[in-house]
């Protein structure tokens, strides 16, 4: 009880006759700000305190300041939100506008020459190249991502070292990628450069992609449908393969485009894996094509930014990239929000 | 039964060999490198090939101090210019957006991220700097265009991480600023945002290690002199453009004076990675 | 220092009666309070049935004809009730009553859900809260403890400055001397005074909620609002903080909300019970437990219902 009457003792002690005079003044200050600041101050003895005074010699001050500061405050989120949305429609509408009018037929034909420029060859490589990472990533990917999620035991040592590594691997940036695959595919391995030693080193630089979605894909799963497969009776596999996998798909979907419009965009890590030649590798050779050089549509993009000999044909190169990119995105948005759908309708 | 039993522990150990391949990867990424780059680097000496500041294949100099120097500065400017950007951009799409607002920008962050490094330094290059040319001075070719330009390529990291971030803060931290007449400004900027820190925080080192292992963007617009610059209108050259603008042609001491190059780039980005997780493993801890 | 204070009042409010002014606790039961921290007086809860002479308590809030929806939801129907000056009023009834809608409303924290219409009139010091004040004014005014203890994720100090910060007190004193004094209010000042600078995160729940009631102290409210501020803690903390109600009743006016009916009767003067988003009943805490009116406020009291 002591310490609610302290301050009000301590003020009529120290004052016993200065006190009331004190008292007055604070009232006439608190009464021209505003009779209704002090209201809630009155009490025991009866002292309108120093700290109400502060408030009612603020108040009317602060909330022009407060109003001022909260538009100058809105403001500037709105501009940092404008700029971004504006740097997005500038660089998009800049290579739009000035690659579309030269989107030609000769761009497309099936053999590259330096006259038509063509980007069919580095096309299909794209494609050949993210496919064929993307069927090493993503089994290992969804595999060790069911190990971690559905088989490991918690706080597991070797659970810590591959989440660990996984993060580690996220970070490495892609030219390091590109400096291992030289060293380990092309050279150590004896590949050359190829599609082969690309689409490797490709698939270890999207591996961490894929197995982190899947993980969230699988934690999302409830327990409830795990624990319905054990109830009947089937073993993990079955449950994680019946039960768990399907609901999960649209996640993990999710991931593997992430992956691979990661793949459609990479040039560092594959410039000395994949090499630059620019033809679809002899697929009629079977097994032996994957051994070809290749230059996907990123890094032929990137060899005729850096000629600057094509500067019209680059344009309409990176439009069909960004409408390659877009076209992953909406992909993924697709999905995501399907499995959105999903997790209502359970 | 039995024939259960068999697959069960079959796809086990499938499983179990699949999770081990990251950890092979990184083990053998580490060996490579190392095994290719150290003898470089032990070599040179290195001291000498850290803070050299000549780099003269032709004559066996091999100094690196300008391509680190190059790459901390690039680094730098991107923060300067991406992170109040990014961050406001978060705050605004967490706390400020309308829901119809948002359903525009956010796939629009996303789409930022798309957008391979390639197309990017192409934009660099035929607009960043010739504005830079011919409104600020110089070459164009500079600091300043990678710096722009890297900032713009980190918005995404930092945008996405930091608004994850504010989302995460509990609501009852909002209300309790707003019941004692905080405007939802200050609640935001002075409650919020300081919540959300180390969030915020992990972001701008995801942001760095995104700028500082950059390379075909910057190669685009920076330039790539080895020399110290002197001002944000100088070329400088980053460890990644060293590698790739040189590996094509290097042999013997050279390349691996390029791999060691790497090496360097490549505990920079582990130092990131171990700082990355001390900020986390201190947000959860709170 | 007695008729100074009447003397002050009366200058600030001349509307209203000057008796309703007198502060429970004689002039002798002051003295002795500050001479002695130790000193409790004997009365606790009964301001207004006190055995000094009756009088009308003024009002401090008043709800009329409220009505609110929240989307097609009807969560509280014809509400009318006033909250009478240095009382505590407790609101009662099961889950889902709409009592704590009712506190939500008093301080406008409704207006973030989304969908919720609010349909009346609630008057503080006869100005309409809705459209005579500024809504960050009204909430120094009327002072919120929610049920969760809330700290900010910052210092034990920068939680209490936050709110005098936000209405414009910068200087380091005047700042040190309100989070003195809030936290003195709040009985809580001699276990923190030592670790100021640590996170209030650090606390334990119990000292938590008593740092978040300091907090709310510090912007000087006029009604304090505490929404089943003691749910979440141990029964030695619920009995401190209850304990701390009957202290801050001298100088604010308390409304709080809660599912413990002896809470209800260890510490508020008036009781109003909710069922269905109806105010059933609504009086002297002793006649709500004692001899209710209405045959549905007879049953919850008597544990019939939740």
């Amino acid at each position: 009880m002591g310490f609610l009457r302290k301050n009000n003792s301590q003020l009529a002690g120290a004052a016993a006759g200065a006190g009331s005079a004190a008292n007055a003044a604070g009232a006439g200050a608190a009464g021209t700000a505003g009779a209704n600041m002090a209201g809630g101050a009155l009490f025991g003895g009866g002292a309108l305190d120093k700290i109400d005074t502060w408030y009612a010699q603020s108040a009317a001050k602060n909330a022009q300041k407060n109003k001022i500061l909260s538009i100058l405050l809105r403001l500037i989120v709105r501009i940092g939100a404008l700029l971004t949305a504006t740097t997005l429609v500038f660089i998009v509408g800049y290579i739009l506008v000035n690659g579309i009018p030269y989107i030609t037929p000769s761009l497309f034909e099936w053999e590259y020459t330096t006259d038509n420029v063509s980007l069919m060859p580095a096309l299909i490589n794209t494609l050949l190249m993210a496919g064929l990472s993307l069927l090493m990533a993503v089994p290992i990917g969804v595999g060790s991502a069911i190990y971690l999620v559905e088989y490991a035991p918690r706080g597991n040592k070797f659970v810590q070292l591959v989440r660990t590594t996984t993060e580690t691997l996220q970070g490495i940036p892609s030219i390091i990628y590109g400096l291992f695959g030289m060293l380990f595919f092309v050279t150590a391995l004896g590949w050359g450069l190829s599609l082969m030693a690309g689409a490797c080193t490709l698939a270890i630089m999207v591996l961490p992609v894929v197995m982190r979605t899947t993980e969230e894909a699988l934690l999302a799963v409830p327990d409830s449908y795990r624990e319905g497969g054990f109830g009947l009776g089937a073993g993990r596999l079955r449950t994680v393969f019946r039960c768990v996998l399907p609901s999960a798909i649209p996640g993990i979907l999710g991931g593997v485009i992430l992956a691979l419009g990661r793949c459609v965009g990479e040039v560092a890590a594959l410039i000395f894996t994949a090499g630059s030649i620019a033809e679809i590798p002899n697929l009629a050779a079977g097994a032996a094509a994957l051994f070809d050089s290749t230059r996907t549509l990123s890094v032929h993009m990137y060899l005729l930014a850096s000629e600057g000999l094509h500067i019209n044909e680059t344009y309409a190169t990176a439009v069909v990239l960004l409408v390659v990119v877009v076209a992953l995105n909406l992909l993924a948005t697709f999905v995501a929000k399907k499995m959105n759908k999903g997790d209502i309708d359970d | 039964m039995h024939k259960l039993h068999i697959g069960e522990n079959l796809a086990r150990a499938l499983f179990i060999a699949a999770a081990g391949i990251s950890i092979l990867a990184v083990a053998i990424i580490c060996l490579f490198l190392f095994a290719n780059g150290v003898p470089a680097i032990g070599k040179n000496g290195l001291p000498d090939f850290l803070f050299g500041s000549t780099w003269r294949p032709a004559n066996d100099i091999y100094g690196i101090f300008p391509m680190i120097v190059g790459s901390i500065y690039v680094t730098a400017g991107a923060i300067l210019v991406g992170v109040p950007i990014g961050l406001l951009c978060a705050i605004y799409l967490s706390r400020f957006a309308s829901s119809k607002v948002e359903a525009f920008l956010k796939p629009g962050v996303e789409l930022l991220a798309g957008i391979p490094s390639v197309v990017y330094g192409f934009f660099g290059l035929v607009v960043i700097v010739p504005f830079i040319r011919e409104n600020i001075g110089g070459r164009g070719l500079s600091l300043l265009a990678a710096a722009v330009l890297l900032g713009i390529m980190i918005l995404p990291t930092i945008i996405t991480v930091a608004q994850s971030a504010l989302d995460a803060v509990p609501k009852k931290y909002y209300e309790g600023a707003l019941a004692l007449g905080a405007t939802h400004e200050r609640s935001v900027f002075r409650v919020l945002v300081p919540a959300a820190g180390s969030g915020i925080m992990a972001g701008i080192v995801l942001g760095i290690g995104r700028a500082i292992g950059e390379t075909m963007a910057v190669i685009m617009v920076a330039g790539n002199q080895v020399v110290m610059p002197n001002s944000i209108l100088d070329g400088v050259r980053t460890m990644t453009a060293n590698i790739v603008l040189e590996m094509g042609y290097a042999a013997g001491m050279h390349r691996e004076a390029l791999i060691a190059t790497g090496v360097v780039l490549f505990v920079f980005v582990l130092m990131l990675t171990v700082l990355f997780n001390l900020i986390k493993k201190r947000g959860e801890a709170k | 220092m007695t008729n100074s204070a009447v003397n002050t009042e009366t200058q600030l409010r001349t509307t209203e009666p000057v008796a309703g002014t007198v502060i429970p606790g004689t002039s002798a039961e002051r003295k002795e309070a500050a001479h002695n921290p130790a000193y409790i007086p004997a009365h606790v809860s009964s301001a207004e049935e006190g055995h000094e002479a009756p009088r009308i308590t003024p009002v401090k809030m008043s709800v009329f004809d409220l009505n609110l929806h929240y989307g097609d939801f009807h969560a509280l129907k014809n509400i009318n009730l006033e909250f009478r000056k240095n009382q505590v009023t407790a609101l009662i009834g099961p889950s889902g009553c709409g009592k704590s809608t009712l506190l939500k409303t008093l301080n406008r924290m409704n207006d973030l859900v989304e969908g919720c219409r609010v349909q009346g009139r609630i008057a503080l010091d006869g100005e309409d809260i809705y459209n005579d004040l500024d809504v960050n004014d009204l909430r120094r005014r009327v002072g919120m403890v929610f049920q969760q203890p809330n700290p900010f994720p910052m210092s034990i100090y920068d939680n209490i400055a936050f709110g005098p910060r936000t209405h414009g007190i910068k200087k380091r004193a005047q700042l040190d001397e309100i989070v003195e004094q809030s936290l003195r209010d709040a009985a809580i000042w001699d276990e923190l005074k030592d670790r100021l600078k640590k996170n209030a995160l650090s606390l334990s729940g119990g000292q938590q909620q008593r740092l978040c009631i300091a907090r709310a102290l510090a912007v000087r409210p006029e009604v304090l609002l505490m929404d089943e501020s003691t749910s979440a803690l141990d029964p030695i903390s619920t009995a401190k903080i209850e304990e701390l109600v009957g202290e801050l009743k001298k100088k604010y006016t308390v409304v709080m909300v809660t599912h413990n009916m002896l809470q209800a009767l260890r510490v508020s003067d008036r009781t109003a019970f909710f069922l269905l988003g109806e105010m059933v009943e609504a009086g002297s805490t002793d006649d709500i437990f004692t001899n209710p009116k209405d045959s549905r406020t007879a049953d919850y009291v008597a544990g019939r219902f939740g």
